[in-house]
Order: C-alpha cells, then sequence, then structure tokens
C-alpha cells in the first residue's frame, strides 16, 4: 500500500536540477544570432524631453537599433490596469497606467526613453551611454504628504491634482461608538515597505519564428498566461501564436506579477521588428528602478475602547504612495485598509484612503502587499490603548480575538478580490496562548526581564497578531495525464518561483493515482502546455491551483478504475491502485501497470463505445467563492545595544494557521523566509529618496538585505483551523511569515529601551539604528 | 574591439579551456555566455549578493568581481563540477535537498561553492561559525536557517 503523501515532508522534486545548475533560468536560454538590449533611463525625476540624438549611438559597432517612443508608432500606448478597482461605492480611481518608452516626459527616476539593441549587452550599454538626449528638468512631487498637498508639482498634468485614487469603506458607525467610547487613542503613523529584492532581476528574450509564425517568449513573470493574452492583442497576433515561458525564476515576492512593463512590451516588438532574437536582462542597478516597489504610508488613526479594553471602533484616514503611475489599482491600500480590522471583532470602522501619484517608480505589491501597514496601525493602537487602560499587551489582544464560534466572520467591507471581506474560519486565542507559551512570556515579564534589567541590560519583549486573505480568485486549472512511460504528467498554468510547486502538487498527486512523488512530472508557467489561468500572487498557488490539481487527479483516478475494470472485465470496487500499478485485490499476478493501461485507453486500430476519452487524463478547475484567512501570532524577545542602537533578537517564535498543509517543511520554509523579509522590512530596508525624487541607496551595498547574522534561529508552532472554502481545507501562506515584523520590532524595542515611562513611542517603521537613536534618545 | 583580443587560458572543472575574449569580460559572463556554464547566476554583478561566487584555485571568488582574463592560468570549479557523476549530487548538495536550504534556487550555486570550501577548511563547524561564513551570501527565499541547518548535516554526515 503506498504511503499517503499528503500532508508529509517530501524531499522536492525540482531541487536536483537546481542544485546541479541544470534548472533553466530566463537569463540560460541563449539563441542563435541572438542580440542584446539595453534601455536609456531618465535621470530626472520629472523632465521634459526636449529632443534625442541616437545618431552617435547608432554609429557604434554592433548597434543594430535604438528606439524611442516615436519610432514605436501605434504600437506606443499606456498599458492595461492588471487589476481595476473593486466595486466600492463612491471610489475615486484615476487610472494613470505606464507606458513603453517615455515620449515627453519622464515621470521618475529610470523611467525608460529609448532601447538599444546591439550584438552584445556590452556594446548595447556602450551605446546607451552615447545617446544624447536634452532635458528640460521640472520641478518633483517626491515627498507623500507635499505630494498630496495643494500646489504640489502635478505628476500628471489632466488632473487637477495627484490623486490617483480615494477610497472610503465603512462598517457600523464609528462617530455613535466614539461618543460612547471610555477611552479614545489618536496617533499618526508612517509606515514604509521596502522592494522585494528577488536575488534573480527580472529579464525577457524574444524570438520570432517567421517561417512558423509564432513568437516564444522567456520572461521572469508570476502571470505567463495573462502575458501571452496582453501580447497577442497588443502585436496583433493570435493567442496561439504566442508561446511565453516562465521557467525556474529566481524569485518573485509579487513584483514580477506586474504586467506590462515597458521591456516586457518592447522586447517581443523588437524581435519580430529585427527577425533575431533579443534578449534583456535587467541589471542590479535598474532592478531599483525598472522593478516595481512597495513604500510608505501615513496614518491618522483612532481607536474607540470601553473601559475593559474591549475595542468599540476604529477610524483611520491614510495616504499612500502610488508612484508616478497606477497599474495595479487598489490593490496595494485596499489590502491596508481590510487587514488592519486583523484577528479583533472591530464593530464599527470608518477608513479613507488616497492613492498620491509621485515622482517615484510605481508602487505595486510586494509580499505582504499593504497588510503590513494595516497591521502595524491596530497593532500599535492596542499597545497604546493597553497602555492607557493599564492592561496587558497580551490581555488587551485576548479580550477582542474574534471567539472561534463567530465564523464565519463578516467584516462587511470590499476586499481586493472584489468580495465581502469575510473571514471563512479561525481559532485564534490558542495561537496566542501558543505563542505566549513558546516565548516564555509570563516567565519573561515576571522573572527575566526585571533581573537582566537590573543587569543594566536593554532587554523588552512583544506580541502581535495578524490575518491574511489569502487564495483569492479568480481560479486555476490543472490537467493530469498519465504518460505511457508510467510517469504522470501534470500542468499547470500557475508559474513558480521556489515555492515548491514541483513537489506539493505532485503530492496530491501521488496520492489519487497512486504513483511515487518523484515520477509526477509538473510542468508549470509555459503557456504551450497549460493554457488558462491567472498567476502566482496573494498566497493563493496552493490554495487555488491545489485544489484544481486535486480534482484533476480525482477524476483521473476515476478514468484509471473505469479502464482497469474494463480491462479486468471486474468490477471497479475489486479493483486497488497502488505503486503504478491498478491489481485486483487478493488475486496475485492479476496486475497492470499505469503505463500499460495509458497505452489501452488510446487504441489505434477499431472502435471505441461512444463518448470514449482516449487517454488517462483529465482537466480540472478550481474557483473559491472567496479567499480563505489565515492567522498568526508572532512572538520576540530582543536586546538592544545601548551604545550602536542595534538590535539582537534572542528569540522569535511564530505560531501560524493556514489550514491543512499539503508539505510541512514547504510551509515552514514559506514562514521562515517571510519572517527573514519582515525582519528586514522592520529593521533597515527602506528606499531613501531625497527631495528630487533620486533614490541614494541603489545598491545592495547600500540598500541592505538581511543576512544569516541578521535572522535569527526561528521557532515555528503550527495550529489547523481547515479553511470550509475548498475541498483539500488549505489556507495560503505565502506572505504570512513578511507581515507582523514592523509592530513587532516597536513594540519590542520601545519595551527594550523602556519608551513608555520616558513618554516616547515608535510610530513608524523602519527602525535603523540611527533612526531609532533618533527617536529614542540614549537610553542612558 | 576584434583586434584587442586576449588569451584566457584556464581549467574549469577539471577540463582545460582556452579562449580569446574581450578584456573587459567579466569572469561570470565568461563563464556563463562564453562556456554555457550556466549553472553560476549573476545576482548583483557589484558583489555584494554572492550568487556568483565560484571556486578559483580552490579559494571562493565573486567572479563579478573579475576579468576573465584575471583567471588565465588559474583553476575553476563551478557548481556543475560538484556533483561526481551525472545523475547524482555532490554530498554538500544532497544535505541541501535533505534540509530544504533551497527555494528558488538562485542563490544556491554560489552558496554552495562557499561552502563547499568553508566544509573543506572548518569539518566541524558551530552554528554561529556557519552563519559568519554564509554572511557573504544573500539569499531572499529561506531565511537562512534550512541553508544553516543543510551545511551542519553535510558536515555531520562527512566526519
Amino acid at each position: 500500500m503506498t504511503t499517503r503523501q499528503f500532508g508529509a515532508s517530501v524531499k522536492r522534486n525540482e531541487d536536483a536540477r537546481l542544485l546541479s545548475g541544470r534548472a533553466q533560468f530566463v537569463d540560460d536560454v541563449h539563441l542563435p544570432g541572438m542580440l542584446h538590449a539595453a534601455f536609456v533611463r531618465s535621470p530626472h525625476a520629472h523632465a521634459r524631453i526636449r529632443s534625442i540624438d541616437a545618431s552617435a549611438a547608432l554609429a557604434r559597432e554592433g548597434v543594430v537599433a535604438v528606439y524611442t517612443a516615436h519610432d514605436l508608432g501605434d504600437y506606443w500606448r499606456p498599458g492595461p490596469v492588471v487589476v481595476p478597482p473593486p466595486p466600492v461605492a463612491g471610489a475615486v480611481f484615476n487610472e494613470r497606467t505606464q507606458v513603453p518608452l517615455a515620449k515627453d516626459k519622464a515621470r521618475h527616476v529610470g523611467e525608460p526613453v529609448a532601447l538599444v539593441v546591439a550584438a552584445s549587452r556590452y556594446l548595447a550599454e556602450d551605446a546607451a551611454a552615447e545617446l544624447a538626449v536634452e532635458w528640460e528638468p521640472l520641478p518633483v512631487a517626491a515627498d507623500l504628504e507635499r505630494s498630496a498637498a495643494p500646489g504640489a508639482p502635478r505628476v500628471h498634468d489632466d488632473l487637477p491634482d495627484n490623486v490617483a485614487a480615494r477610497v472610503r469603506q465603512t462598517k457600523g458607525d464609528y462617530a455613535a461608538a466614539a461618543r460612547r467610547a471610555h477611552t479614545v487613542i489618536r496617533r499618526r503613523f508612517a509606515y514604509d515597505h521596502g522592494c522585494a529584492q528577488p536575488m534573480e532581476t527580472r529579464g525577457v528574450v524574444a524570438q520570432w519564428d517567421a517561417g512558423a509564425e509564432r513568437l516564444t517568449v522567456w520572461d521572469t513573470t508570476q502571470a505567463p498566461i495573462a502575458i501571452r493574452n496582453g501580447l497577442a492583442a497588443m502585436l496583433g497576433l493570435s493567442e496561439r501564436q504566442v508561446r511565453v515561458v516562465a521557467p525556474f525564476i529566481g524569485g518573485g515576492f509579487g513584483p514580477k506579477i506586474m504586467l506590462f512593463y515597458p521591456d516586457e512590451v518592447l522586447i517581443p516588438w523588437a524581435a519580430m521588428k529585427l527577425g533575431r532574437p533579443v534578449k534583456w536582462i535587467e541589471d542590479r542597478a535598474e532592478h531599483f528602478f525598472a522593478t516595481t516597489h512597495e513604500r510608505g504610508q501615513v496614518h491618522d488613526a483612532e481607536i474607540a475602547l470601553d473601559r475593559d479594553g474591549r475595542i468599540l471602533g476604529v477610524r483611520d484616514v491614510f495616504l499612500h504612495d502610488t508612484g508616478a503611475y497606477d497599474p495595479y489599482g487598489l490593490t496595494v491600500p485596499i489590502n491596508s485598509q481590510c487587514t488592519l480590522l486583523g484577528p479583533y471583532a472591530i464593530p464599527n470602522y470608518d477608513s479613507t484612503f488616497t492613492a498620491v501619484f509621485t515622482h517615484k517608480p510605481i508602487v505595486t505589491p510586494y509580499r505582504g502587499a499593504g497588510r503590513q501597514h494595516g497591521v502595524f496601525v491596530i497593532e500599535r493602537l492596542l499597545d497604546f490603548a493597553a497602555r492607557e487602560l493599564g492592561l496587558d499587551l497580551a490581555e488587551i489582544r485576548r479580550r477582542n480575538l474574534i471567539p472561534k464560534d463567530a465564523f464565519p466572520y463578516d467584516n462587511e467591507i470590499i476586499y481586493q478580490d472584489f468580495t465581502r471581506l469575510g473571514y471563512d474560519s479561525g481559532n485564534y486565542a490558542p495561537m496566542l496562548d501558543k505563542a505566549l507559551d513558546m516565548v516564555g512570556y509570563e516567565r519573561f515579564v515576571r522573572e527575566e526581564r526585571p533581573k537582566l534589567r537590573a543587569e543594566g541590560r536593554h532587554v523588552g519583549i512583544g506580541v502581535v497578531c495578524y490575518v491574511e486573505g489569502t487564495g483569492i480568485g479568480p481560479y486555476e486549472g490543472a490537467k493530469v495525464q498519465v504518460q505511457t512511460s508510467g510517469k504522470v504528467s501534470l500542468l499547470t498554468g500557475i508559474g513558480t518561483q521556489g515555492q515548491g510547486h514541483f513537489t506539493s502538487f505532485a503530492q496530491l498527486v501521488a496520492d489519487q493515482v497512486g504513483v511515487a512523488v518523484s515520477d509526477v512530472e509538473v510542468i508549470t508557467g509555459d503557456t504551450d502546455q497549460f493554457y488558462w489561468g491567472a498567476g502566482t500572487f496573494a498566497s493563493r498557488g496552493a490554495v487555488v491551483a491545489g485544489n484544481a490539481v486535486n480534482e484533476a487527479a480525482l477524476a483521473v483516478r476515476k478514468k484509471i478504475l473505469r479502464v482497469a475494470a474494463e480491462h479486468f472485465e471486474c468490477a471497479e470496487a475489486d479493483l486497488v491502485i497502488a505503486d503504478g500499478a491498478v491489481a485486483i485485490a487478493g488475486v496475485p499476478g492479476r496486475s497492470i501497470r499505469l503505463g500499460e493501461l495509458a497505452v489501452h485507453a488510446n487504441p489505434m486500430r477499431g472502435a471505441v463505445a461512444p463518448g470514449t476519452e482516449p487517454g488517462l487524463e483529465a482537466t480540472s478547475y478550481f474557483g473559491p467563492e472567496s479567499g480563505a484567512t489565515a492567522a498568526g501570532v508572532h512572538a520576540m524577545i530582543v536586546e538592544v545595544d545601548p551604545e550602536t542602537m542595534i538590535p539582537s533578537i534572542r528569540k522569535y517564535v511564530v505560531v501560524h494557521d493556514c489550514g491543512v498543509v499539503i508539505n510541512p517543511m514547504i510551509v515552514e520554509g514559506q514562514v521562515l523566509g517571510g519572517v527573514a523579509q519582515g525582519i528586514g522590512n522592520a529593521f533597515y530596508e527602506q528606499l531613501a529618496f531625497d527631495a528630487e525624487g533620486q533614490l541614494l541607496n541603489a545598491t545592495l551595498a547600500d540598500y541592505l538585505l538581511p543576512t544569516a547574522l541578521d535572522v535569527p534561529r526561528i521557532e515555528l508552532g503550527h495550529t489547523v483551523t481547515p479553511s470550509p472554502l475548498n475541498p483539500l481545507g488549505i489556507k495560503g501562506v505565502g506572505e504570512a511569515g513578511a507581515i507582523p515584523g514592523g509592530p513587532l520590532f516597536a513594540q519590542a524595542l520601545e519595551d527594550a529601551l523602556e519608551l513608555p515611562m520616558k513618554g516616547k513611542e515608535l510610530n513608524e517603521i523602519p527602525l535603523s539604528p540611527c533612526r531609532l537613536w533618533e527617536l529614542a534618545g540614549s537610553p542612558g | 574591439m576584434s583586434d584587442d583580443k586576449v588569451k584566457v587560458r584556464t581549467t574549469v572543472n577539471g577540463a582545460r579551456v582556452e579562449r580569446d575574449t574581450e578584456p573587459r569580460l567579466l569572469l561570470s559572463d565568461f563563464i556563463r555566455h562564453e562556456l554555457g556554464l550556466t549553472g553560476t547566476h549573476v545576482g548583483c554583478e557589484h558583489g555584494v549578493c554572492g550568487a556568483c561566487t565560484v571556486l578559483v584555485d580552490g579559494v571562493p571568488m565573486r567572479a563579478c568581481l573579475m576579468f576573465a582574463v584575471q583567471a588565465s592560468g588559474r583553476a575553476l570549479e563551478t557548481v556543475e563540477g560538484l556533483a561526481p557523476a551525472p545523475g547524482r549530487l555532490h554530498p554538500l548538495q544532497e544535505a541541501f535537498r535533505d534540509a530544504h536550504g533551497l527555494q528558488c534556487g538562485f542563490c544556491t550555486p554560489g552558496i554552495l561553492m562557499t561552502m563547499k570550501a568553508f566544509l573543506a577548511e572548518h569539518p566541524d563547524p558551530g552554528e554561529a561559525e556557519i552563519r559568519e561564513a554564509l554572511s557573504g551570501n544573500l539569499c531572499r527565499c529561506t531565511g537562512y536557517q534550512h541553508i544553516v541547518d543543510a551545511v551542519k548535516l553535510a558536515a555531520e554526515r562527512g566526519r
């Protein structure tokens, strides 16, 4: 009998290829006659292009072409809105999307103005440096609050101001709740989230086969199918003429779901125009400008509570920096708005955000996708409320957690997936208890902290809660097919960037079809292999594609039983599928290998019964009615060096609930990696712009990512509350670890530096040592 | 430009290689695009991320901070040379698979080469030593914990 693979920490199918250097990434694609592209980018955040003279660049050795916006003709047009605004009554949305090449004006540093194609990247960059652009610098709207103020330089001349969007969502009646409150706490918060910085930058390779009239594009995208559909439409091709391959991708984390980047529009076009393959690989310097960011919000928030610390309501008004264009609609700020509500019963809510155009690169979702900002606001408000009411920080959270019998819980407002923000299932109090137990909360507060402080040590503790709406629609699909070799192929449209899909999806198939996980070949991210799908985002791969895979595998199982029953002339109930074969239970020798059965299922001569479908294959689609809500509690003990203000994490605990788990090892890896990014965000990752919109830290030597010395060993605890919204009971996990790091840091650092008794607070993120020193002063 | 080419003579994973290259060609580009050994990845091209780390005469070096000509007369080892035979893995590679020491796998070749040299000199490392040795390689996926576990596992198995 085959062991059940679902729920087992199966070693990954993809690892041998990755470890041996055989896995193909986009930059590994090498084609005969291939040309290489480089972009000329704006050095100014806001400037008019007076003229471009390409003659010197064109005269250089090896240069094949130089294209500016004017060379694109009708192909030049603003990109699509990736995510249209959800239907919130009264919402304002001013759609201004990015263009392939800046035509009259550049609106952020790094916006491309010309494409150079040459025999090598070296030669293309040489020529790019010789392109003569005459710029007329214009006033810049860089700072978020100043950009929102009257009289600020406008990013888009045809709008009266820099408002990209304004959305108010309410639940209940906050004003009435505040009137009867015992305590109202008001604060201003600034939360800055950095950029994703996957270790692989973006890249595009395109090849036009004039004979076959087919375009093949290799793209580091998280959404190959959407790229295929969009390219076909833009280039006047049918979708069947375009193949987009997202091969192995070196990390995504959100920005690779953005489409269309200018390079994604231009490289395929140039390959068709020149009749030769063209490659563009973003270098790290470009990545800081050419790939989307996430950045800051400023919140003016208040919380109303009764005398026992129960939340009566929350009001929040915030600004969101969307950058120079807003192709990703409202997703990031609406995630902030929705996720602020957290795991707490908040009966009244009044939230308004204004998304603001600035002369900075575009903001689109990066792991967490705005959720961090909202979680910071509610968690900090609870901290200050607890202090005001004399409550313990864990206790005020416990009193406000949604009770387990209140699910499904309706938060009434509209979420990023256009559905009502509802929580499908949850059981939060045991998670909080478990985290407090794992971090040793009671013991630390009562015994260790006083003892260590008496020794002059600056130690503190933090505990925060959060929820994450995951696994949203619309749908994904999967095709399972038994090969005549006996191996089983699984095709799905969802791309993969390291999440282990080659294994977790294979586990689902292995269980249903009775083969080893290593005998399931998962093929993702190739539009010629699977036609339909949306993409990898919003922690949805395992939930949405996983359930499609499971249903397709179940259908194949049924086919196997039917075909085998005909073959053996027996009842399906007498058959057992295991170890790659179907056997009649209890009859030794009466067995057929799946590969052989697949041959029987595809007769080459003779007749078949009406309605017969060939092969042992099935395709299924799954779309949940709404997203599944995962949750977690993080706790940590931190010590701050009073000389350097460098915090060291003595203990970091995560308790997480992502429903039923396919592969615990992979889930653990996702959470650990998320926590590392959360630490970077909380501690020092910040895109530092000056007043002219220049990014001051655009290298990895200046924009620091956490290293192995910065990320501590993390202790994980899991609880399991299955989602009722999908047959497997799965919730997403991809972003969870990254979400609550900010408020956790702020809370623990405040405690370590004993700021409350000094009347000081940490109301912003990130908290680099320098910033901490400015805010906290010498701990003395 | 073609007149200015210089000869690069090196051994790569034990095989002798001779190429005429431009003096400004980075070693990382030479390995990837001239030799077609695309297992060595390029992450930052300014010496920070460590993804392009290869062994030069047994010492981990950032291939993006060297010109190909500087490798002339020296022995290079890349990730493709780790496994003892096709279809098999080096014990360090095995340990990374067993401990889930990789996710997207892009930084992995550089980490494997760095850790190969590290373990050769530190066959019985503690966690702090491993983290110190790893700190020049950036990984954005794993949070490093499983990489540390993998290196420990490889060291244990090697004893």
